[in-house]
């Protein structure tokens, strides 16, 4: 379509201003009278509150107001609720115990707010915070979701008894059960999915401004996706109508899923304008980000796999417990349930399959969606576990996958989902010979005689992504439509606004939406805009998060597309006194085809809006609104094959080669999907070799709570990755896209971990295998 | 960061001055430690004094095998000095793992022996080279300097303003960065004397830098990887945290002895 169009490497459009250091972030907002937010924060993991005492805070210079969780509860601040209900199996909803945006009497982990402080500057109201004094009784806590589940622990909320949230389950039980009794060979694997910290580049921030003379609210804010925010900002949180409330989300430098959630920080900045009567501005510093961010991942699950005497696998069975932390947060209840147990049946047809989720409280940050949000979890213990029972039986872990591969399509696993479309044995194929599978034994005696412990490892996973079809996601507890919007604005010359309720925080929409109305349009892409994060100029839409931008919010934009081009063929049709049905739009011209009777794409805009010779009755105007419901979730595959090398001295690994192999439909943006594939290995990576958040078991406090103590991936961590595509074009989206924002973090740790304990010899690894961790095993078996 | 009050001095006199002035008085040089430390807010002094403006605290002076360095002399002109690589090859390479290039070009060889980190990589060479520490006050040897965690023989007037050392006829480092900081989870700087061998360790102790006698014992007859065979060294005084036990730490030791060795003989 073009040399703009789909399929093409545009250079991001909006690369410019993050590359010169122009991006406008909500740390850049400056706003009349703004004045600096600061949170008292509690040091304690669990602890009563006894007493606040402010009074030498607010003697302090610059001080304005500090404010706390009685004052805002006795201003009918609501809540922050977890917007997803699951129900136990036993039929009862889930345990949700309560969070105020500032605590009331009880603390529940380290960070948790308890007061802000407003101050003329941000040093002014940190000093006034320090002089905050909170009287604190110390209670004991709990940091490991295992513990936090035995009698005699520490208990986070009444609501939840035995600090369980909920006992949840998916499948069939006793035909599992049954399933796997008939099994010749069952593998038995006890899986640790170890918590990571997402560390978005920009921190959150929040800057709320409450107008007086309007009664109305504005929030800028750090967030994925600002209508929700608004939605649940004005229907939970009581804080203002939503009539009343704007939300912006200018530039955000990253979310990964953390920005997602609605936070008590935007709640507070909000109120604490209106009680304060200036605009307050919050910007996490980065102990704050490592302390409060919602982390990710945090499961321990025990898993049986059954084969029969040909090696197929004829049931699974999962039972996970998942770290909630302190509290529920917006979508937490989703992550460890339907965004992980129903991709269980990974690539593979298996006739049986039944998972138990336990979620569980403890006084650690809340756990909610971060990069893959559940489908990593599920691909990690598949892919450990068939590359274990592929060891075990003694067959080739690449012939043990093709032979249970899924084959004909639509395929209906037994945990929910319906495979519309793939091809594995393509990505598998491809990611071999990148590989160069077979000349791996004279690698590794090439290595060996170098000393070093060479290993090869792979993962063949599968993902959702799309999120998606409202009246499913309904039924299973979904407190809202998963559709996406789109607005296309032509305006009189022929330029385009497109307002998508997507939000860009770093995947390049405002090139990959441009390019799909240039590629339709035939314009060049300078002409057209992409406009989000604004919920006074866009029309309501559900943000981005799950891949879903590509696959929901264009096709969103697609219908608009249609629309408006049907519109504009028919002003074209009257215009050259032809068959609507003979008009074709193409570089940049109505025409009618195989005709040269054409008219400037710019000049049909113009006479939509000047009206003078439109046909009969047709309202004036070029501007056309869609909401998508998708479908189908979507669903991306694909191959990873990692090889590492490990030096027995120090137990060092290095990663020394990484195929991708991916099948993600359609492609927009070449470029971009390979920025996004990089992206995500490289977190896949970091949780593999060095992502490891660790809580003090009795203090509760986080010893990881800063890049001196907690191991981002750089640079040279890193190989030089090998990617390539496979496509099946999505079934159930007009556009046949799937999604490529989080396949790299999903498909990569089992990839790394299964090379790393192919070159030891010990299958015993959990995550982060970092040198000490790869030494012990080597040692241990000395 | 905490209100503080700013000075610049322009001699090593007027720093010992405002230093003695001030109420609770804190000399920067690099900052590349200090700073990040008073914006986490756990240092707050009452007067910053900014010693990168003082001449006499510059520069390296090489002649024969004696080596001296300004306490204010950066990393990154450590690294690449053409003189001191003549004579100490190691010492050059140690600057240059130092931290990233920012911080080389920032920090201060007097600012990272004064800080004493136990995981930083100078204490090693200093310790190793039996080199010496010139302050306002006096000389003290490398040996007497380093106490303790983050604790040395400076007294609170006191000022480094220089480092010398002999070149020794071999050296080599060799540092097993810790992933996420980067600095030594263990740097072993071992060297050989005249007058025998030296073998420190940073980054492992629970004291900070220290020598490893057994491995110096060692290496006393042959100064090379062989004579390392089968050496161990105990686990006990070794920090042990997240990163690393006190018995990978002890490995550690060992390995990266063995390969400061090979550094030291290729
Ligand atoms: C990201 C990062 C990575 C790093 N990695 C490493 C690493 O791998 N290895 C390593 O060894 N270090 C590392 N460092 C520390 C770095 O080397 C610092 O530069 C050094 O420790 C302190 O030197 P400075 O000149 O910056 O001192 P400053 O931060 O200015 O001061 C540090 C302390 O020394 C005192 N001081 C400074 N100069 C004098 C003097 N002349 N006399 C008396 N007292 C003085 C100050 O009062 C202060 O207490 C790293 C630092 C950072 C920020």
């Amino acid at each position: 379509m073009g040399i703009e169009g789909i399929g093409a490497r545009v250079a991001r459009k909006e690369d410019k201003r993050f590359i010169t250091g122009r991006g406008r972030y909500v740390e850049d907002m400056v706003v009349p009278g703004m004045k600096y937010g600061v949170f008292v924060r509690s040091p304690h993991a669990h602890a009563k509150i006894r007493s606040i005492d402010l009074s030498a805070a607010q003697e302090m210079p610059g001080v304005i107001g500090i404010y706390t969780g009685p004052e805002l509860k006795a201003d009918g601040i609501g809540n922050l609720i977890c917007g997803w209900m699951i129900h136990s199996k036993d039929g009862s909803p889930m345990n949700m115990g309560q969070w105020s945006p500032l605590a009331t009497d009880t603390v529940r982990y380290v960070g948790d707010a308890v007061a802000i402080v407003v101050a003329e500057t941000r040093g002014q109201a940190r000093d006034a915070a320090d002089a905050v004094v909170v009287e604190y009784e110390e209670l004991p806590a709990v940091t490991n979701v295992v513990e936090a589940l035995k009698d005699g622990a520490p208990q986070l909320h009444p609501e939840a008894k035995g600090n369980l949230i909920f006992d949840w389950e998916i499948g069939d039980s006793s035909a599992t059960d049954e399933a796997l009794s008939q099994a010749v060979h069952i593998t038995k694997m006890h899986i640790v999915n170890n918590r990571l910290v997402p560390n978005a580049m920009e921190p959150r921030a929040a800057l709320g401004v409450y107008d007086m003379a309007e009664d109305h609210y504005t929030l800028w804010t750090t967030s994925q996706n600002p209508h929700v925010a608004r939605l649940v900002i004005s229907a939970f949180y009581n804080v203002a109508p939503e009539n009343k409330l704007r939300v912006i989300a200018p530039d955000v430098g990253g979310g990964f899923g953390s920005k997602i959630f609605i936070y008590p920080e935007e709640v507070v900045c909000l109120w604490a304008s209106r009680k304060s009567g200036v605009p307050v501005k919050w910007t996490a510093d980065r102990t704050e980000a490592f302390l409060c961010d919602a982390h990710g991942r945090d499961h321990v699950t025990e898993v049986q796999m059954g084969f029969d005497a040909d090696n197929r696998m004829v049931g699974l069975k999962v039972d996970t417990i998942a770290n909630f932390g302190a509290y529920m947060s917006l979508f937490s209840s989703s992550v460890p349930t339907y965004l992980y147990a129903t991709l269980l049946s990974g690539q593979y047809a298996i006739p049986a399959i039944h998972c138990n989720v336990r979620a569980v409280y403890t006084n650690t940050a809340p756990v909610d969606a971060y990069r893959g949000a559940g489908r990593p979890e599920a691909t990690y213990l598949l892919e450990r576990t068939v590359e274990t029972a592929a060891r075990e039986l003694g067959v080739s872990p690449a012939e043990l996958r093709r032979k249970n591969f899924v084959r004909t399509f639509p395929y209906q696993t037994p945990v929910i989902m319906n495979y519309d479309t793939g091809d594995y044995e393509a990505s598998l194929n491809a990611a071999m010979q990148a590989a160069q599978w077979d000349t791996f034994p004279q690698r590794r005696d090439e290595a060996r005689a170098r000393g070093k412990l060479r290993g090869i490892g792979m993962s063949c996973y599968i993902e959702a992504c799309g999120i998606a079809p409202s009246q499913a996601v309904g039924s299973l507890g979904a407190g809202v439509g998963l559709w996406e919007s789109a607005e296309v604005r032509v305006n009189a010359v022929g330029t385009i606004e497109v307002l998508t309720g997507s939000h860009s925080h770093g995947q390049g929409h405002e090139t990959t939406f441009a390019q799909l109305v240039a590629g339709r349009l035939g314009i060049p892409i300078e002409q057209v805009s992409i406009v989000h994060g604004d919920t006074d100029k866009v029309q309501m839409g559900m943000g981005t998060y799950g891949s879903r931008s590509g696959a929901v919010g264009m096709s969103a934009l697609l219908k608009a597309m249609e629309k408006v081009e049907a519109k504009a063929k028919k002003i074209a049709a009257h215009q050259l006194e032809a068959d609507e049905n003979d008009i074709v739009i193409e570089n940049g011209e109505v025409k009618v085809a195989g005709t040269d009777r054409t008219l400037p794409w710019a000049q049909v805009a113009l006479a939509a809006y000047t009206a003078h010779n439109l046909p009969a009755g047709m309202e004036p105007g070029l501007k056309e609104t869609a909401f998508y419901d998708p479908q189908n979730f979507t669903f991306p595959a694909g191959c990873y094959i990692a090889e590492v090398e490990i030096d027995p001295d120090t137990g060092k690994t290095e990663v020394v080669q990484f195929v991708a192999a991916d099948d993600f439909g359609v492609i927009i943006n070449p470029m971009i999907v390979e920025g996004q594939v990089h992206g995500g290995i490289a977190q896949g990576i970091g949780q593999a070799l060095l992502e490891g958040c660790h809580y003090d078991a009795t203090s509760g406090q986080l010893i990881t709570a800063s890049f001196m103590d907690y191991t981002m991936p750089r640079a040279d961590d890193l190989p030089s990755f090998q990617i390539s595509h496979q496509t099946t074009p999505c079934t159930t989206n007009p556009l046949g896209i799937k999604g490529c924002g989080e396949a790299g973090a999903i498909g990569s740790p089992p990839a790394i971990i299964n090379a790393i304990t192919d070159a030891i010899g010990n299958n015993n690894l959990t995550m982060p295998a970092t040198p000490n961790v790869v030494w012990k095993l080597l040692h241990a078996s000395v | 960061m905490y209100q503080t009050t700013y000075h610049r001095a322009s001699s090593i006199d007027e720093a010992v001055r405002l230093l003695s002035e001030a109420e609770d008085a804190k000399l920067v040089a690099g900052g590349q430690t200090l700073i990040p430390t008073m914006k986490q807010r756990l240092a707050a002094p009452s007067d910053l004094i900014d010693l990168r403006h003082i001449p006499e605290l510059k520069g390296i002076t090489v002649s024969g095998n004696s080596v001296r360095i300004g306490a204010g002399t950066p990393h990154a002109q450590v690294a690449d000095s053409q003189e001191i690589r003549a004579v100490c090859p190691a010492f050059c390479e140690l600057a240059g793992v130092i931290g990233d290039p920012h911080v080389r070009h920032m920090g201060t060889i007097g600012g990272s022996i004064a800080n004493n980190d136990p995981a930083a990589d100078y204490p090693a060479a200093m310790l190793g080279l039996k080199g010496t520490i010139h302050t306002s006050k006096r000389d003290v040897s490398a040996d007497d300097f380093f106490v303790g965690l983050f604790e040395t023989a400076l007294e609170a007037d006191e000022i480094i303003t220089a480092v010398s050392f002999t070149a020794p006829q071999k050296a080599g480092y060799a540092k097993f960065r810790n992933p996420a900081s980067r600095y030594a989870m263990t740097g072993v700087f071992v060297a050989q004397h005249g007058d025998g061998v030296r073998v420190a360790v940073t980054g492992a102790g629970e004291n900070g830098v220290f020598r490893a006698t057994e491995l110096e014992a060692r290496l006393a007859g042959s100064f090379d990887e062989a004579a390392l065979q089968g050496a161990t060294v105990p686990s006990s005084g070794l920090i042990s945290d997240i990163h690393a036990s006190a018995e990978y730490r002890a490995n550690l030791i060992v390995v990266m002895a063995k390969r400061a060795l090979a550094a030291a003989n290729g």
